[in-house]
């Protein structure tokens, strides 16, 4: 406390300077090295096809992940992500397909149908958020529920099997996953969207400070004026938001959906969240660290296809690993400060 | 007190610091420092903030090595690896901010880590008696099985030095016991020291209140800088030598001169409620007056100004500058232009583990930010920049997170970071509380001057020479409820006291 440090009163006090800092290369480092490895194993791992596939394979959890950084930041935690993701298709295909009557096939069902998604995400967003904030229950205990409750929803909705969109539907719909301008897939670039915006407002918005600030202490952002019930509610609603954006990428992939969609990308999400650097219990934030987290995660998949050294079934024993290791790393710059 | 037996001094230390040294990265914060504690006697260490206390403390309390110099336990050289082997060897230091597990019990704590036991099973029944017999050493009559959540601070207190006493403490290193109690608890403390003195113990006693070093010590070390600038008998050492020798220039008057209020009401609480803690309190505070707020610890002073300021659910009329404000909402408040600084700046008032800068700007950082989406940085570094110059805020560098800050400096983090929100009305809370006296004169005349600016300030502090001595007008309170109010002349620290111990109790004058 009092000891730290005397300083002497003719020496002003300096100016920042910058330090290389291995916890925020670590993850680009790692991300480097499999880019390297990825090449080195197979000639077509840089083909445009490859990287393409890699990236808008990427992009679900990838939106996913830049709202649940938020989220974690603000010392959060949403559970639900993947069924909410499940529920929101088969809602949306539901939709869809009982616009045709009135619409008919065409690009007005697809636009309708996308703002039933974005709509369910951020209904289904506000709901956990409201029970977190204002009902003060614990996040984990919030999302742990309603991941069970959409689940069962979904099921429920495809009575056991499968939602499929409409034939006719189908065929409009399917180059919003596979086309897009310039030969870059649409996911693609909606996620490096969101990416770019959630970054900005992470890192020079008052509401990624804000955050930060609830994340790290939440008695001193309340008494900082901070709006904490509504930054709060705002994470998850946002996060419910992005999957309304995934999903909407989702659908035109498989033109279906069932109990089984989405199953685990909550983990994957949170994983790549903190494989990025963002802190666990909250306080620091990283969104490009999210990002490049996902990558991390899709790139070890898609060299374990690739390359047929290690097996494929092991993808989940190193992405686990690597999440460990993320963690041990995190520690170590804490013990160094 | 002055009853240091010549045999007791003759013999050798139970434990002392031969030329220590300490070094910080490149910064020397101790320099070739000795220290002497006999059994039986109370050595009193003083200071400003940074000088090197805690730094002195925790080296003897095994928590940090020295850089140089060495230990002595019983006239033999020692080195501890840890503050494990300072408590094998009876070396006990007690943390300003208590080491108890709030959710376990008295008992549980007490015990922790070394619980009886009978094979695998704890003997409860044992270490509550145990317990009962180290607390009732202390005059303390707290049940062991009360949850340490629910005790008091001075209770917590008593439970941390009766397990100092339970791993048989022969050395005992309170760092600053007394900065979060009131002048009866205090009296209480200071009196189970002199108990615990008479039956041998050695005590390292630190305390920014040279009224109760004056009264308890047997010998004074007086730190500066890093160095011992002075270390002698307590007797013959008045308050005002010991404060010179730890700012080390003559000390002028601690208080600035008081400017005359306006007329004009900036704020009107009427009927206010916190439940559980203050009941149907009304006040004024004036244009341009610092209005003080007294009362023993726990009469609801603070309770009182967080619901004011719309942190606490209350029920009541709060009108500020003419215009009623919604309780309950900080913001508004903020709005309406008015600031609470807390009394907790650790856990309520900066985030420790966030840089300066950010914890400057976090309450009025809508004024830092363009367009309502961007923050400008640019604008928050000369903010920093220019609170630094104003506050003569002493920082390793500006990019050091606020939890490296003494506390001196954090207080002053805390006062910029308030006054950024540029609020016409300020409730400050325990200004000056485990400060300094140089940083304290500092902010002193810092709430002369926002007065004199024509801004209103309210002071709640457990400090009397403070509220008296900065305040107009003073309004007393006792178990929640406002117990009278004194102005000009009528202001004594008997007449507080009074007031405060519900002895004269009025009642509150009608609004």
């Amino acid at each position: 406390m009092t000891a730290d440090a005397i300083p002497t009163e003719s020496e002003p006090p300096r100016r920042p300077r910058r330090r290389i800092n291995l916890h925020v290369l670590g993850p680009l480092l790692a991300l480097a090295a499999l880019v390297i490895l990825g090449a080195s194993l197979n000639d077509n791992f840089l083909s445009a096809g490859n990287v393409q596939n890699v990236l808008a394979r990427s992009a679900f959890i990838g939106i996913i992940a830049v709202g649940m950084t938020f989220v974690i930041t603000a010392g959060g935690i949403d559970l639900s992500v993947g069924s909410m993701s499940a529920f929101t298709a088969g809602v949306t295909i539901l939709a869809m397909n009982a616009m045709i009557e009135p619409l008919g096939v065409s690009v007005f069902t697809i636009v309708a149908g996308m703002g039933v998604a974005l709509l369910t995400g951020l209904f289904a967003g506000m709901v956990n958020g409201a029970l977190v904030a204002r009902v003060r229950i614990e996040p984990f205990i919030v999302t742990l529920g309603a991941m069970g409750v959409y689940r069962s929803l979904t099921t429920w909705l495809a009575d056991g099997g499968t939602i499929s969109l409409s034939f006719e539907l189908r065929s409009l719909y399917r180059p919003v996953y596979y086309d897009g301008p310039f030969g870059i897939s649409w996911p693609i670039i909606v996620f490096a969207l969101v990416a770019i915006l959630g970054e900005l407002a992470m890192r020079s918005a008052p509401f990624g400070r804000h955050c930060a600030a609830i994340g790290a202490n939440e008695q001193v952002a309340r008494y900082s004026a901070v709006r904490v019930d509504r930054i709060r509610m705002a994470t998850y609603a946002l996060l419910g938001l992005l999957v309304g954006v995934a999903t909407i990428m989702y659908v035109p992939r498989l033109g279906s959906a069932s109990g089984s969609t989405g199953v685990l990308w909550e983990l994957e999400a949170i994983a790549a969240v903190i494989i990025g650097g963002t802190v666990l219990k909250g306080g620091f934030g990283r969104v490009w660290g999210a990002v490049v987290g996902v990558l991390i995660l899709s790139l070890i998949d898609n060299i374990l296809n690739l390359a047929s050294i290690v097996s494929p079934y092991l993808n989940g024993a190193i992405q686990g690993v690597i999440v460990i290791l993320a963690v041990v790393l995190q520690r170590e710059r804490k013990a160094e400060d | 007190m002055s009853a240091l037996a010549p045999e007791a001094a003759a013999a050798a230390p139970t434990l002392a610091a031969r030329g220590i040294s300490r070094l910080f990265g490149p910064n020397q914060v101790l320099f070739d420092v000795d220290f002497e504690l006999h059994p039986g006697e109370v050595h009193a260490l003083i200071g400003e903030n940074g000088a090197g206390k805690s730094t002195l403390m925790k080296i003897l309390g095994g928590y940090l090595a020295p850089s140089g110099g060495g230990l002595e336990v019983d006239g033999r050289p020692a080195a501890f690896a840890s503050h494990r082997e300072a408590e094998a060897e009876g070396v006990i230091l007690i943390h300003q901010e208590f080491n108890l597990a709030m959710p376990l019990t008295v008992e549980e704590n007490m015990f922790l880590g070394r619980e009886l036991r009978r094979g695998p099973f704890l003997r409860s029944k044992d270490m509550q008696a145990e317990c009962r017999r180290l607390l009732a050493r202390l005059d303390c009559t707290v049940d062991p099985r009360l949850r340490c959540r629910d005790l008091s601070v001075p209770e917590r207190q008593m439970v941390e030095i009766a397990k100092a006493l339970g791993q048989n403490a022969r050395v005992l290193i309170m760092d600053e016991p007394t900065a979060v109690l009131t002048a009866r608890e205090t009296d209480v403390l200071l009196e189970q020291i002199e108990r615990l003195r008479a039956e041998g113990t050695a005590i390292l006693y630190t305390s920014h209140k040279l009224g109760e070093v004056a009264r308890i010590a047997d010998r004074v070390t007086v730190l500066r800088d890093g160095h011992r600038v002075a270390s002698r008998a307590a007797e013959g050492f008045t308050e005002h030598a010991m404060a010179e020798a730890m700012v080390g220039r003559e000390l002028s008057n601690l208080f600035p001169p008081k400017a005359v209020p306006g007329a004009e009401t900036v704020l009107e609480v009427r009927g206010l409620t916190v439940p559980g803690h203050a009941r149907d309190a009304s006040f004024r505070l004036r244009k341009g007056e610092v209005l003080g707020f007294a009362g023993l610890v726990g009469a609801g002073r603070t309770e009182l100004m967080e619901g004011v300021a719309g942190l606490r659910p209350a029920r009541g009329e709060v009108e500020v500058f003419g215009r009623k404000v919604k309780t309950e909402d900080p913001r508004a408040m903020r709005e309406a232009g008015l600031a609470y600084l807390t009394e907790d700046r650790k856990e309520k008032g900066l985030l420790l583990g966030f840089p300066l800068q950010e914890n400057l700007t976090l309450l009025a950082l809508d004024r830092f930010t363009r367009g309502g989406l961007r923050i400008d940085k640019a604008a928050e570094a000369r903010a920093l920049t220019r609170a630094v110059e104003e506050f003569d805020l002493r920082a390793r560098d500006l990019t050091m997170d606020a939890g490296g800050l003494s506390g001196g400096n954090q207080q002053k983090l805390l006062l910029a970071k308030t006054m950024l929100a540029e609020p016409g009305i300020v409730i400050i809370d325990e200004p000056t509380r485990g400060i300094d006296i140089g940083t304290k004169s500092q902010i002193y005349a810092f709430i002369a001057a926002l007065a004199a600016a024509g801004k209103s300030v309210i002071v709640v502090s457990s400090e009397l020479p403070e509220v008296i001595g900065l305040a107009d007008r003073i309004v007393v309170m006792n178990r929640g409820r406002i117990a009278g109010e004194l102005e000009g002349e009528a202001i004594s620290e008997s007449a507080i006291l009074r007031l405060a111990m519900g002895l004269d109790e009025k009642e509150p004058e009608p609004a």
